[in-house]
């Protein structure tokens, strides 16, 4: 038996996938308006290349790899962006402490670590500012990794990047974080 | 045979920081355990790591708890470009 040649039906698209593609974009960009110009973005991209559609998938799929070319080309956008506040380093770059702890940046013992539990909603707003202070690139792989948990290899094909390139980026959120939290927080 | 397994303190907390998604190797780890004998301030930042990590992950479990939907308002507006984009 012949499988029905699946066909567009663009009139039919914000009904049936606008969430799910606002909610795959959110997820990777943390950003409802951004998320939602890539929505726009995709569905325009899609309206334009219709005649493309080979029927070969459904096409929720063939929407979402519109869409994830959007999220790749952000990525690389807010990744090649000139001027951007760059991670402060923590370590030596070069010279004979090179990979040693900056002396200023070295970790303090927090006095107060205790007593601020993890329940608390203050604490959690002070760490969604310190990942927002992260330069965007740097927050966007440090999400998709902890927060929402994605595979590293997920990520990596996603974003075409490596998987040593993206434990660099998260081993710079997470020093920059934890520093930010303990001029913020723990030591305040 | 130590020499090899010696690391910068960069390294040994990009070891850290990998380990507590469970992505070290057991080489890896090796090299983090024996740089904790001579670097006091790596342990504390794995300590320190250990208690953000717990911090992050109920943070993830807060946000995963949301699904975020566009508005109706959102859609209708989408639907209008679109329509306008059409002709």
């Amino acid at each position: 038996m012949l499988q029905e040649k699946i066909t567009l039906n663009p009139d039919k698209w914000i009904n049936n996938y606008a969430d799910y593609l606002f909610n795959y974009a959110v997820v990777r960009v943390n950003d409802g308006d951004l998320a939602k110009d890539l929505v726009q973005e995709t569905f325009y991209a899609g309206l334009k290349s219709a005649k493309n559609f080979l029927g070969k998938s459904t096409e929720r799929t063939w929407l979402v790899s519109i869409l994830k070319r959007k999220v790749i080309d952000h990525y690389r956008k807010i990744n090649s962006k000139k001027g951007q506040a760059e991670v402060r380093m923590n370590f030596y770059d070069t010279g004979e402490n090179e990979g040693s702890w900056i002396e200023e940046r070295v970790p303090q013992s927090w006095d107060n670590a205790s007593e601020k539990t993890i329940e608390n909603q203050e604490l959690k707003m002070q760490l969604e500012i310190c990942i927002d202070n992260l330069p965007e690139k740097y927050a966007m792989v440090f999400r998709m990794k902890t927060i929402q948990e994605f595979q590293t290899e997920e990520i990596c094909k996603e974003l075409d990047i490596t998987a040593s390139n993206l434990w660099v980026i998260i081993h710079r959120a997470r020093t920059q974080l934890r520093k930010c939290m303990e001029d913020n927080w723990f030591n305040n | 045979m130590f020499k090899k397994l010696r690391i910068t303190c960069n390294e040994a907390t990009t070891i850290c920081d990998k380990s507590q998604y469970q992505e070290a190797s057991f080489i890896e780890k090796i090299k983090l355990n024996l740089h904790f004998l001579t670097c006091q301030i790596c342990r504390l930042y794995t300590k320190q790591n250990n208690k953000m990590s717990r911090l992050f992950k109920s943070n993830s479990i807060d946000c995963k708890r949301k699904t975020i939907c566009l508005s109706e308002a959102d859609k209708r507006a989408l639907k209008k470009q679109l329509e306008e984009y059409k002709v």
